[in-house]
Protein backbone atom coordinates (compact mmCIF):
# COMPACT_ATOMS: atom_id res chain seq x y z
CA UNK A 1 0.00 0.00 0.00
CA UNK A 2 0.73 3.90 -0.52
CA UNK A 3 1.21 5.35 3.22
CA UNK A 4 0.17 8.72 3.48
CA UNK A 5 3.64 10.06 4.10
CA UNK A 6 4.45 8.79 0.54
CA UNK A 7 1.48 9.87 -1.21
CA UNK A 8 2.77 13.55 0.16
CA UNK A 9 6.21 12.32 -1.02
CA UNK A 10 4.75 11.59 -4.53
CA UNK A 11 3.23 14.80 -4.47
CA UNK A 12 5.19 17.70 -3.76
CA UNK A 13 8.94 15.69 -4.70
CA UNK A 14 9.02 14.65 -8.33
CA UNK A 15 10.54 17.64 -9.16
CA UNK A 16 12.31 20.09 -6.81
CA UNK A 17 14.61 18.45 -5.20
CA UNK A 18 16.95 20.19 -3.11
CA UNK A 19 20.53 20.36 -4.12
CA UNK A 20 22.36 20.45 -0.65
CA UNK A 21 24.49 18.12 1.63
CA UNK A 22 21.19 16.72 3.65
CA UNK A 23 18.14 16.42 0.85
CA UNK A 24 16.13 14.28 2.77
CA UNK A 25 16.48 16.01 5.90
CA UNK A 26 15.40 19.19 4.32
CA UNK A 27 12.73 16.78 2.51
CA UNK A 28 11.74 15.18 6.11
CA UNK A 29 11.42 18.55 7.67
CA UNK A 30 9.26 20.53 4.91
CA UNK A 31 7.12 16.86 5.21
CA UNK A 32 7.13 17.11 9.36
CA UNK A 33 9.04 13.64 9.44
CA UNK A 34 12.65 12.60 10.35
CA UNK A 35 15.03 11.97 7.98
CA UNK A 36 15.54 8.35 8.79
CA UNK A 37 11.61 7.56 8.15
CA UNK A 38 11.89 9.57 4.97
CA UNK A 39 14.61 7.85 3.81
CA UNK A 40 13.07 4.35 4.75
CA UNK A 41 9.38 5.58 2.75
CA UNK A 42 11.96 6.39 0.12
CA UNK A 43 13.77 2.92 0.12
CA UNK A 44 10.20 1.19 0.26
CA UNK A 45 8.86 2.75 -2.63
CA UNK A 46 11.70 1.45 -4.24
CA UNK A 47 11.43 -1.76 -3.50
CA UNK A 48 7.90 -2.18 -4.07
CA UNK A 49 8.74 -0.44 -7.58
CA UNK A 50 6.20 2.39 -7.40
CA UNK A 51 9.17 4.57 -8.48
CA UNK A 52 11.89 3.77 -10.10
CA UNK A 53 14.39 5.58 -9.01
CA UNK A 54 15.31 9.24 -6.94
CA UNK A 55 17.13 11.48 -9.07
CA UNK A 56 17.78 13.48 -12.30
CA UNK A 57 15.85 13.35 -15.50
CA UNK A 58 18.08 14.33 -18.13
CA UNK A 59 16.88 16.04 -21.13
CA UNK A 60 17.12 13.33 -24.44
CA UNK A 61 18.50 15.83 -26.65
CA UNK A 62 21.05 17.60 -24.65
CA UNK A 63 22.31 14.73 -22.55
CA UNK A 64 22.74 12.54 -25.79
CA UNK A 65 21.39 10.60 -28.69
CA UNK A 66 18.18 9.06 -28.22
CA UNK A 67 15.18 7.75 -30.20
CA UNK A 68 12.00 5.61 -29.99
CA UNK A 69 12.09 2.62 -31.73
CA UNK A 70 9.56 -0.27 -33.02
CA UNK A 71 9.48 -3.51 -33.82
CA UNK A 72 6.66 -5.63 -35.59
CA UNK A 73 6.50 -9.04 -33.95
CA UNK A 74 4.96 -12.35 -33.92
CA UNK A 75 2.82 -12.33 -31.04
CA UNK A 76 4.32 -15.81 -29.72
CA UNK A 77 8.06 -14.04 -29.83
CA UNK A 78 7.13 -11.50 -28.56
CA UNK A 79 8.69 -12.02 -24.64
CA UNK A 80 11.69 -13.60 -26.10
CA UNK A 81 12.20 -10.75 -28.71
CA UNK A 82 11.08 -7.83 -25.78
CA UNK A 83 13.81 -9.70 -23.41
CA UNK A 84 16.50 -9.53 -25.82
CA UNK A 85 15.58 -5.21 -26.81
CA UNK A 86 15.14 -4.85 -22.96
CA UNK A 87 19.60 -6.96 -22.40
CA UNK A 88 20.94 -3.75 -23.89
CA UNK A 89 21.81 -0.88 -21.49
CA UNK A 90 20.66 1.90 -23.46
CA UNK A 91 17.33 0.44 -23.80
CA UNK A 92 15.66 2.79 -21.18
CA UNK A 93 11.45 2.10 -22.05
CA UNK A 94 10.24 -1.17 -23.77
CA UNK A 95 7.18 -1.76 -23.87
CA UNK A 96 4.46 -4.04 -26.28
CA UNK A 97 1.60 -1.73 -27.75
CA UNK A 98 -1.62 -2.92 -29.55
CA UNK A 99 -0.77 -2.46 -33.33
CA UNK A 100 0.94 -4.62 -36.13
CA UNK A 101 4.34 -2.74 -34.41
CA UNK A 102 3.79 -4.30 -31.22
CA UNK A 103 7.53 -4.10 -29.35
CA UNK A 104 7.89 0.06 -28.41
CA UNK A 105 11.33 0.96 -27.15
CA UNK A 106 13.52 3.71 -26.52
CA UNK A 107 16.94 3.35 -27.52
CA UNK A 108 19.48 6.11 -25.48
CA UNK A 109 23.25 6.25 -26.17
CA UNK A 110 26.08 9.11 -25.61
CA UNK A 111 26.50 9.88 -29.24
CA UNK A 112 24.88 8.99 -32.40
CA UNK A 113 27.64 6.31 -33.78
CA UNK A 114 26.53 4.47 -30.53
CA UNK A 115 23.05 4.94 -30.97
CA UNK A 116 22.83 3.54 -34.21
CA UNK A 117 25.22 1.18 -33.51
CA UNK A 118 22.47 -0.41 -30.90
CA UNK A 119 19.66 0.25 -33.54
CA UNK A 120 21.82 -2.18 -36.17
CA UNK A 121 22.32 -4.59 -33.41
CA UNK A 122 19.10 -4.67 -33.00
CA UNK A 123 17.50 -4.72 -36.37
CA UNK A 124 19.91 -7.60 -37.88
CA UNK A 125 20.00 -9.54 -34.80
CA UNK A 126 15.74 -9.92 -34.72
CA UNK A 127 14.96 -9.31 -39.03
CA UNK A 128 12.39 -7.77 -38.07
CA UNK A 129 10.36 -4.94 -39.40
CA UNK A 130 11.48 -2.04 -37.25
CA UNK A 131 10.55 1.75 -37.42
CA UNK A 132 13.26 4.26 -36.09
CA UNK A 133 11.40 7.13 -35.29
CA UNK A 134 13.69 10.07 -33.45
CA UNK A 135 12.21 13.24 -32.25
CA UNK A 136 12.36 16.45 -34.16
CA UNK A 137 10.75 18.57 -31.60
CA UNK A 138 9.23 18.69 -28.11
CA UNK A 139 5.78 20.41 -27.44
CA UNK A 140 6.17 19.24 -23.79
CA UNK A 141 7.54 16.17 -21.70
CA UNK A 142 6.64 16.32 -18.30
CA UNK A 143 6.07 12.56 -17.01
CA UNK A 144 6.19 14.43 -13.46
CA UNK A 145 2.44 15.26 -13.35
CA UNK A 146 0.15 15.25 -10.70
CA UNK A 147 -1.26 11.71 -9.24
CA UNK A 148 -4.84 10.77 -9.03
CA UNK A 149 -4.92 9.43 -5.50
CA UNK A 150 -7.92 7.18 -5.18
CA UNK A 151 -8.73 4.25 -2.49
CA UNK A 152 -7.76 1.72 -4.99
CA UNK A 153 -4.51 2.86 -6.58
CA UNK A 154 -2.55 0.59 -5.64
CA UNK B 1 31.81 36.67 -3.22
CA UNK B 2 30.50 34.78 -6.56
CA UNK B 3 34.20 33.01 -7.14
CA UNK B 4 34.01 29.48 -7.22
CA UNK B 5 36.33 27.93 -4.38
CA UNK B 6 36.82 24.59 -6.20
CA UNK B 7 37.77 23.40 -9.71
CA UNK B 8 34.88 22.86 -12.25
CA UNK B 9 34.75 19.13 -13.91
CA UNK B 10 36.58 17.87 -16.68
CA UNK B 11 35.12 16.20 -19.10
CA UNK B 12 35.68 12.88 -18.42
CA UNK B 13 34.80 13.74 -14.54
CA UNK B 14 31.51 15.13 -15.85
CA UNK B 15 30.82 11.94 -17.84
CA UNK B 16 31.80 9.82 -14.67
CA UNK B 17 29.17 11.44 -12.42
CA UNK B 18 26.54 11.53 -14.95
CA UNK B 19 26.88 7.47 -15.08
CA UNK B 20 26.72 7.55 -11.78
CA UNK B 21 23.52 9.44 -11.32
CA UNK B 22 21.72 8.04 -13.96
CA UNK B 23 19.98 5.38 -12.04
CA UNK B 24 19.26 7.25 -9.40
CA UNK B 25 20.61 8.59 -6.41
CA UNK B 26 22.28 6.72 -3.17
CA UNK B 27 19.18 6.60 -0.34
CA UNK B 28 21.22 7.62 2.47
CA UNK B 29 21.33 11.10 4.60
CA UNK B 30 24.47 12.60 2.25
CA UNK B 31 23.79 11.24 -0.72
CA UNK B 32 26.38 13.80 -2.99
CA UNK B 33 29.20 13.20 -0.43
CA UNK B 34 28.46 9.44 -1.01
CA UNK B 35 28.84 10.29 -4.69
CA UNK B 36 31.69 12.39 -4.63
CA UNK B 37 33.68 10.24 -2.45
CA UNK B 38 33.03 7.26 -4.69
CA UNK B 39 34.35 9.33 -7.73
CA UNK B 40 36.93 11.29 -6.20
CA UNK B 41 35.86 14.71 -6.11
CA UNK B 42 34.63 16.84 -3.35
CA UNK B 43 30.87 16.86 -2.55
CA UNK B 44 31.08 20.75 -3.31
CA UNK B 45 32.09 20.29 -6.95
CA UNK B 46 29.34 17.24 -7.21
CA UNK B 47 26.81 19.16 -6.15
CA UNK B 48 27.88 22.44 -8.36
CA UNK B 49 28.28 20.31 -11.76
CA UNK B 50 24.31 19.21 -10.64
CA UNK B 51 23.10 22.60 -10.23
CA UNK B 52 24.42 23.72 -13.57
CA UNK B 53 23.35 20.74 -15.58
CA UNK B 54 19.70 21.93 -14.25
CA UNK B 55 20.57 25.48 -15.00
CA UNK B 56 21.38 24.37 -18.61
CA UNK B 57 18.56 22.27 -18.70
CA UNK B 58 20.67 19.14 -19.33
CA UNK B 59 18.90 18.18 -16.27
CA UNK B 60 14.84 18.88 -16.95
CA UNK B 61 13.83 17.48 -13.20
CA UNK B 62 15.28 15.91 -10.20
CA UNK B 63 13.29 13.42 -8.03
CA UNK B 64 10.88 10.83 -7.55
CA UNK B 65 10.43 8.97 -10.93
CA UNK B 66 7.22 6.78 -10.86
CA UNK B 67 6.40 3.76 -12.50
CA UNK B 68 2.71 4.88 -13.50
CA UNK B 69 1.78 1.32 -13.96
CA UNK B 70 2.37 0.46 -10.43
CA UNK B 71 0.11 3.19 -9.35
CA UNK B 72 -2.64 1.72 -11.00
CA UNK B 73 -1.70 3.91 -13.89
CA UNK B 74 -2.84 0.88 -16.77
CA UNK B 75 -4.56 3.01 -19.52
CA UNK B 76 -1.43 4.24 -21.06
CA UNK B 77 -2.45 5.41 -25.10
CA UNK B 78 0.15 6.79 -27.27
CA UNK B 79 -2.00 8.72 -29.56
CA UNK B 80 -0.34 9.50 -32.97
CA UNK B 81 -1.36 11.76 -36.06
CA UNK B 82 -0.26 12.56 -39.93
CA UNK B 83 -0.46 16.26 -39.90
CA UNK B 84 0.92 18.29 -42.60
CA UNK B 85 4.30 19.89 -42.11
CA UNK B 86 2.97 23.66 -42.21
CA UNK B 87 0.34 22.73 -39.81
CA UNK B 88 1.91 20.29 -36.99
CA UNK B 89 3.69 22.93 -34.67
CA UNK B 90 0.81 25.54 -34.21
CA UNK B 91 -1.38 21.67 -33.48
CA UNK B 92 1.39 20.60 -30.65
CA UNK B 93 1.36 23.77 -29.05
CA UNK B 94 -1.88 23.39 -28.56
CA UNK B 95 -2.11 20.24 -27.96
CA UNK B 96 0.35 20.47 -25.03
CA UNK B 97 -2.23 22.79 -23.03
CA UNK B 98 -4.57 19.93 -22.32
CA UNK B 99 -4.67 18.48 -19.34
CA UNK B 100 -4.82 15.05 -20.29
CA UNK B 101 -1.56 14.79 -22.29
CA UNK B 102 1.27 14.05 -20.70
CA UNK B 103 4.01 14.42 -23.71
CA UNK B 104 3.76 15.93 -27.07
CA UNK B 105 5.99 15.84 -29.56
CA UNK B 106 6.59 15.57 -33.29
CA UNK B 107 8.98 12.55 -34.43
CA UNK B 108 10.05 11.51 -37.87
CA UNK B 109 7.87 9.54 -40.50
CA UNK B 110 9.39 6.73 -41.57
CA UNK B 111 7.38 6.09 -45.04
CA UNK B 112 5.21 4.05 -45.78
CA UNK B 113 5.00 1.77 -42.69
CA UNK B 114 4.38 4.96 -40.44
CA UNK B 115 3.12 8.36 -42.10
CA UNK B 116 2.53 9.52 -38.57
CA UNK B 117 4.62 12.62 -37.16
CA UNK B 118 2.55 14.17 -33.68
CA UNK B 119 2.30 12.39 -30.62
CA UNK B 120 0.52 12.86 -27.83
CA UNK B 121 0.60 10.40 -24.35
CA UNK B 122 -2.20 10.14 -22.24
CA UNK B 123 -1.73 8.13 -19.23
CA UNK B 124 -4.82 6.90 -17.30
CA UNK B 125 -6.63 4.37 -14.68
CA UNK B 126 -9.60 3.52 -16.87
CA UNK B 127 -9.04 2.69 -20.83
CA UNK B 128 -12.85 3.46 -21.60
CA UNK B 129 -11.87 7.03 -20.13
CA UNK B 130 -8.66 7.38 -21.93
CA UNK B 131 -10.48 6.97 -25.00
CA UNK B 132 -13.33 9.41 -24.04
CA UNK B 133 -10.58 12.31 -23.51
CA UNK B 134 -8.62 11.74 -26.52
CA UNK B 135 -12.25 11.77 -28.46
CA UNK B 136 -13.03 14.62 -26.36
CA UNK B 137 -9.02 15.88 -27.83
CA UNK B 138 -9.68 15.35 -31.39
CA UNK B 139 -13.36 17.53 -31.19
CA UNK B 140 -12.12 20.28 -29.32
CA UNK B 141 -8.61 20.94 -31.21
CA UNK B 142 -10.89 19.57 -34.66
CA UNK B 143 -8.48 17.17 -35.55
CA UNK B 144 -10.76 15.14 -37.17
CA UNK B 145 -9.33 15.79 -40.87
CA UNK B 146 -6.20 14.18 -39.56
CA UNK B 147 -5.74 10.26 -39.83
CA UNK B 148 -4.76 8.70 -36.23
CA UNK B 149 -3.69 5.82 -34.67
CA UNK B 150 -4.35 5.41 -31.04
CA UNK B 151 -1.74 2.42 -29.61
CA UNK B 152 -2.51 1.51 -25.56
CA UNK B 153 0.54 -0.03 -24.10
CA UNK B 154 -0.56 -3.60 -22.59
CA UNK B 155 2.67 -5.09 -21.23
CA UNK B 156 5.54 -3.49 -19.62
CA UNK B 157 9.27 -4.88 -20.18
CA UNK B 158 11.67 -2.34 -18.99
CA UNK B 159 11.43 1.31 -17.57
CA UNK B 160 14.78 3.09 -16.11
CA UNK B 161 16.63 6.04 -16.68
CA UNK B 162 18.40 7.01 -19.91
CA UNK B 163 22.05 5.84 -20.17
CA UNK B 164 24.23 8.97 -21.71
CA UNK B 165 27.40 8.22 -20.31
CA UNK B 166 29.86 7.84 -23.10
CA UNK B 167 31.60 4.86 -21.74
CA UNK B 168 34.19 6.90 -19.15
CA UNK B 169 35.80 5.13 -16.73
Amino acid sequence: MVTSLARRLLDRYQKGLPVCSRPYAVMAAELGVTESELLDCLLHLQQDRVITRVGPVFDHHKAGASTLAALAVPPERLKAIADYVSHFDGVNHNYAREHDFNLWFVVTAGDQDALQNTLKRIETETQMPMLVLPMEKGYHIDLGFKLAWSEDAR
Amino acid sequence: MNQIAFPGLNEREQERLKAAIQDGLPLCPQPWLRLANDLGLSEAQVMHQVQLWTQEGMIKRMGLVVRHHALGYRANAMVVWNVPEDAVDALGERLRQSPYVNLCYRRRRQLPDWPYNLYCMIHGKDRAAVKAQIQELILTQQLQAYPHAILFSNQQFKQTGGHYARCAH
